[in-house]
């Protein structure tokens, strides 16, 4: 099971913030999921095939630009959160 | 009204002015957009010279209708650095020294606006992530404000800027990782509790607007022109961008003529957006930063990519000292102009030093660099730069022997 966090802004959407989801192996594949259940969020997320840099995803609190991007692997108990890239002054 | 509303910088998609700043659409980052002909029917530049010796000489700009909470941030020393000029071979260089601020850094300018907001949306609590001279500036306007203060901030930042947070009264979250890790936490926390006003999170549209006061300041006291070139220090590249329209905002209501200003911005070695625009490439992420300026060390730059962008068609560049380079431009400022400024102002000076060498900046033209905030906070690494004291015996003759 994996821990999915979204930000208010996706609730209008996603009609929650916080979901779980069974049967995935990597983000990838949780992003194909997610797509599948809220067909709004892949037009929104995805600008000519490429993730928005508005909105960053961390696994376990760690940004997967840092770990293996998409391809970055979730076992059960991880948890997801998506935040917008909002940071510094 | 002065503020209409928020406008996605991204697609356009406009919003009621609420604490928000994400587009439900794009997910883009909001700001504010103003009601130009209503600035122009009550700004005056005679009525900014009679205002406050404050950036509230400028409330007719700023997205604020209520009394702001003012510690008096703003409207600091603005310095024809002659000495320093003829070191580094120009004639017209001007400093802005935001280190004389209420709480001895430019962040007063952008609290003091999101405080205020704060206030005027009724926020519960107030909160940021912060390097430091954040967590120092919100807790004072917290305090003044009578609203509690949440500060997250990174293992390891300078003790001096924890004490000046915890003296006026914050809870001070010290956060077991980096300045991006505290700011993911911050940004979790202000998702939880909506009615707190995180200042450089969900007050962001109205909060980075007082760094454009850092603009007006420099146009008023160039006799209301604009400069050649400015030199600014980045970090997420707010500070750029707000200079930038600055600028526009007083070429828009007439009071000064259009100019090309060229943007140049500096960052320490390595870091995300004087890489990419050095190096031609996109602003990626960096994780590890081998940086003693921890105030210019954001890993993860929101407003990167538009730094970039102006940077580039304005025809500027970025400059990456490293830090000795920074602690040397941090004493010749000191020497030269009798500024003590923070390592982030160290940064400018010693990317202002190679964008001459390098010819980027003619010795006539009229610069203006800024000046971020106080060497008193950042004084530790300084220290073993500098030439130890001179020790004698408590007698006379021990002196006129170390001066013969």
């Amino acid at each position: 099971m994996i821990k999915v966090k979204f930000p208010s802004v996706f609730v209008q959407i996603t009609g929650k913030r916080r979901i779980e989801v069974d049967g995935v192996e990597k983000v990838s594949d949780l992003l194909e999921k997610l797509f599948q259940d809220f067909p709004k969020l892949k037009d929104r997320l995805l600008k000519d095939g490429e993730l928005t840099p508005f909105i960053n995803i961390f696994v376990n609190g760690e940004d997967i630009r840092h770990l293996n991007g998409l391809e970055t692997k979730l076992s059960d108990g991880d948890e997801v959160t998506f935040i917008p890239a909002i940071s510094g002054g | 009204m002065k503020v209409v509303g928020l406008k996605c910088r991204i697609c356009g998609k406009e919003f009621p002015a609420e604490a928000i700043y994400t587009c439900d659409n794009c997910f883009g980052p909001l700001e504010v957009v103003y009601d130009w002909e209503w600035i122009k029917e009550h700004a005056t530049k005679e009525k900014i010279e009679r205002g406050p010796k404050s950036l509230w000489r400028y409330k007719d700009f700023l997205p604020v209708d209520v009394e702001p909470v003012d510690l008096g941030a703003g409207y600091t020393k603005f310095v024809k650095a002659e000495n320093l000029g003829k070191v580094l071979g120009l004639k017209n260089l001007f400093l802005i020294d935001d280190s004389v601020n209420p709480t001895y850094s430019f962040k007063d300018r952008v609290v003091s606006v999101a405080v205020t907001k704060a206030k005027e949306f009724g926020m519960k609590a107030v909160g940021c992530a912060s390097t430091g001279n954040l967590a120092g500036s919100l807790s004072a306007h917290a305090a003044k404000a009578n609203i509690p203060a949440y500060i997250f901030v990174p293992k390891g930042i300078e003790k001096n800027k924890i004490i000046q947070a915890l003296v006026h009264g914050a809870t001070v979250v010290e956060v077991d990782g980096t300045y991006d890790d505290a700011n993911r936490v911050a940004t979790e926390v202000a998702e939880e509790h909506p009615d707190w006003g995180f200042v450089n999170i969900n007050l962001r549209p109205y909060y980075a607007d007082g760094s454009k006061t850092l603009a007006y300041e420099a146009a008023e006291r160039l006799g209301w022109t604009l400069p050649d070139q400015v030199v600014v220090p980045m970090a997420s590249g707010a500070l750029l961008n707000a200079i930038f329209r600055g600028f526009r905002d007083l070429e828009r209501v007439g009071f000064v003529d259009e100019k090309d200003v060229i943007f140049n911005g500096s960052q320490p070695y390595g870091l995300p957006i004087s890489r990419a625009v050095k190096y031609g490439k996109s602003v990626e992420p960096v994780k590890k930063m081998d940086t003693i300026v921890h105030s210019l060390a954001i890993g993860n730059p929101a407003d990167g990519i538009f730094a970039k962008e102006i940077i580039e068609k304005t025809g500027g560049f970025a400059e990456d000292p490293k830090d000795e380079e920074t602690i040397e431009a941090v004493k010749l400022l000191a020497k030269t102009e009798g500024i003590f400024t923070e390592l982030a102002g160290g940064v400018t000076i010693a990317g202002l030093k190679r964008l001459v060498e390098d010819g980027r900046i003619d010795s006539s033209d009229v610069v203006v660099a800024y000046l971020t905030g106080n060497g008193l906070k950042t004084a530790d690494p300084i220290l073993e730069y500098l030439n130890d004291t001179v020790k004698i015996k408590p007698r006379l003759e021990e002196f006129e022997e170390v001066i013969a």
